[in-house]
């Protein structure tokens, strides 16, 4: 008879361990996958972990392509994995994300063709602040009105989603555009391009600030007395209210950072790899970052090789697609295992297996 | 700054250097779809030619293929990655492709690329479309001549020049049918969202129009209109005969296998050449769905002598006298709209309602 028997205390080394344990379950049953549709399991396998590192024909672009495929998910992941340790639940990043980055676009261009090295900064501070007050709206129905922010948040995604259609084919639509929609392109305007900092390395500014965000956080959360007050309001509401902290002050600091940082995500994309805000600039990295902050155990380190380690899932995903053919849903069906293994996974963090009868107390 | 994007350039062309000697032996054509290859319209009819030129071409060609690609920035990388593998020729098939198009063809001097509906070209970047407005002056008259409640309801997807010039084709030979008739514009913000689409047909539906046009790809409106009863549509992209006769009683079809052959023949030639395409009926490249008998003779009869007079180039879509919606005048009488136009419209024609939004 195998039943689970709570531990009394999460266990430490199956924190450590689950998710790279749910990484190998992935594979195997990702390979299994592969194989029935018809694809060598191994060449799969590495193909998606393998090649886009070490691929000599691929890998001198793929892999400087990571960093700027994990940047975004690692800012908005550390935002979210503050406000998960304090029981804030933030679902709609996706949402601060695309307002990050309309309202910093939105800011540069009205001051189009400046060459001015003012023009980058003010669009970081007009992202970062459009990223604040979306967040800011759930944070603060819920202060007042006890709202619920995972629902708050999540519907103004699509609200956000509708505002940059919106400002796509309106107001910030190239006027030289040919009444396509999308903006001018960040990209040939010196002033508001987020170009790499070394040419073929990937690096944007983007990607400084999300290394800057994971030293910050782990500064926050590990030596900071705020940091004790977040992780107490999670783990111990009652306690911490006792000891002072406010309720209120953490869900607008938790929601307040993760809309800051989500923002930036946005304004650091729209200027740099995506170049132009248009009507699907947004691709999922709100929701995606999810995914990586639990995959990374809401730690800052552990969401940095989770960015990292989704990043190369989709990289490649897109070169198993490319090479072998599979079907872009198998692929999806892929990355979806590792979140489903790494939530089974945490059973074993929380409980140990026990063979034969339950003793009776 | 200057000196950095010389030394990118300099930098990516070192990275890159292996891709010129991927190309081997058989011409390899890559396609870039916006979505899936099973969505049975838009971009199941690029991978049907994709399939043709395989099936065409044998051996000799090589084709590979990624299916929804975002329109973001993940679009770049998946162009790169495809032109890194080693493709001589590739196919980028949604409109959103075509900054990522044109910065990933500036790297890759020796690969050709078709970007389909954008307007922007280089020396090894071409442009393609296909005259769709010609199938929807067909579908409007059908439409106009078919409602009963005189209103019809039309899912539109973005708000761009090629959305727009299809409502307003259809709007124009609805409203020679029959002069009561009504447009409902729905914008669905999306090319492929089945639950979307359903949810805006179903509203159609219910507000009463009984006939249901769409610019968007899943069948989805089909089986709405199937299942509310007596309201007809039109097969999208593909020609969803599935639905036939009814509620699809007619159809867009694009061909692209013609044309994809040909460029994939050009660039084994050694003739490629970037070019403009826009084309129609005449061509091939649009095709109108076999007519159900759902749609009574005499209709039917118009619509088909409509199609022949587009094809033979006897009649354009848009000829005038056509009014803008503000009333001011487009077209004089007996004057046809010029390409340039048509090309970058951003308005309704008079007696639309609503607003284009922005």
């Amino acid at each position: 008879m195998i039943r689970l028997e709570k531990r009394p205390q999460p266990s430490q080394a199956w924190t450590l361990a689950t998710p790279v344990l749910a990484v190998g379950a992935t594979m195997i049953a990702g390979g299994i996958l592969f194989a029935v549709l018809g694809a060598d399991p191994l060449v799969a396998i590495r193909t998606i972990f393998w090649d886009p590192l070490f691929n000599p024909q691929f890998a001198g672009f793929t892999r400087p392509q990571l960093l700027v495929k994990a940047a975004p998910l690692i800012l908005i992941a550390i935002g979210l994995s503050i406000g998960f340790r304090a029981g804030v639940w933030n679902i709609g990043a996706e949402g601060q994300y695309i307002m990050g980055a309309v309202c910093g676009a939105a800011a540069g261009l009205a001051l189009y063709p400046s060459e001015s090295v003012l023009v980058f900064p003010l669009m970081i501070l007009a992202g970062a602040l459009g990223g604040w007050a979306w967040a800011m709206i759930p944070a603060v129905l819920k202060v007042r009105f006890g709202t619920n922010e995972i629902l708050v948040s999540l519907m103004l995604v699509y609200v956000a989603e509708n505002v940059l259609a919106s400002v796509s084919s309106g107001l910030l639509r190239n006027p030289e555009g040919r009444g396509f929609p999308g903006s001018r392109n960040f990209r040939n305007w010196e002033a508001a391009h987020n170009a790499e900092l070394i040419p073929g390395t990937g690096m944007h500014w983007g990607v400084v600030a999300a290394f800057i965000a994971v030293i910050l956080a782990y500064v926050l959360m590990a030596r900071h007395i705020q940091g004790f007050n977040i992780r107490l309001t999670g783990e111990a509401p009652r306690a911490a209210r006792f000891a002072g902290v406010s309720p209120a002050r953490i869900v607008l600091v938790c929601l307040g950072t993760a809309g800051l940082l989500a923002g930036l995500a946005g304004l650091f994309e729209v200027t740099g790899p995506a170049g132009q805000i248009s009507i699907d600039f947004n691709s999922g990295y709100g929701f995606t970052a999810i995914i990586v902050a639990f995959l990374g155990r809401l730690h800052p380190v552990g969401i940095l090789l989770a960015g990292l380690l989704m990043a190369l899932t989709y990289i490649g995903g897109e070169l198993a697609q490319l090479m072998l053919g599979l079907p872009g849903a198998s692929i999806q069906l892929f990355q979806g295992m590792l979140l489903f293994f790494l939530l089974a996974m945490d059973v074993f963090t929380n409980y140990r297996l026990r063979l034969g009868r339950a003793e009776v107390a | 700054m200057l000196r950095r994007t010389l030394l990118t350039t300099a930098a990516l062309s070192m990275a890159f250097a292996p891709a010129a000697f991927a190309q081997d032996d058989p011409v390899k054509a890559g396609f870039i779809y916006v979505g899936p290859v099973g969505d049975g319209g838009w971009t199941y009819e690029h991978d049907q030619a994709r399939q043709a030129v395989e099936g065409h071409f044998g051996d000799k060609v090589e084709t590979i293929y990624q299916e929804s690609v975002p329109e973001g920035a993940d679009a770049e990388r998946a162009i790169t990655q495809m032109a890194l593998s080693g493709a001589d020729i590739i196919f980028t098939t949604s409109f959103g492709y075509m900054e990522p198009t044109i910065a990933v063809a500036e790297k890759f001097p020796d690969v050709k690329f078709e970007h389909a509906t954008g307007y922007k070209t280089a020396d090894n970047v071409s442009t393609y479309s296909a005259r769709f407005y010609e199938g929807r002056a067909i579908q409007g008259h059908i439409a106009g001549k078919m409602t009963e409640t005189n209103k019809v309801g039309y899912i539109a997807s973005f708000p761009i020049p090629e959305v727009i010039r299809g409502i307003n084709s259809a709007y124009i030979h609805a409203k020679k049918a029959n002069p009561d008739v009504e447009f409902n514009v729905v914008w669905a913000y999306t090319w492929f969202d089945p639950a979307k689409e359903a949810d805006a047909a179903r509203a159609l539906i219910e507000n009463g129009n009984d006939v249901i046009l769409q610019h968007t790809d899943s069948t989805a409106p089909q089986a709405a209109a199937q299942e509310a009863g007596n309201v007809i549509t039109f097969g999208q992209a593909s020609d969803m005969e599935e639905y036939a006769p009814k509620p699809r009683v007619s159809s867009i079809i694009d061909n692209w296998a013609p044309y994809y052959i040909d460029r994939v023949q050009a660039v084994i030639d050694g003739t490629w050449e970037s070019q403009q395409v826009w084309h129609g009926i005449d061509e091939g490249m649009v095709e109108i769905g076999q007519i159900t008998d759902a749609v009574p003779e005499d209709v039917k009869a118009e619509a088909l002598d409509l199609k022949d007079r587009i094809a033979s180039g006897d009649y354009h879509p848009f000829t005038g006298p056509i009014n803008r919606q503000d009333g001011s005048v487009w077209l004089a009488e007996g004057e046809t709209a010029d390409d340039e136009t048509l090309l970058g419209m951003d308005f309704y024609v008079e007696g639309l309602t609503g607003e284009i939004p922005n």
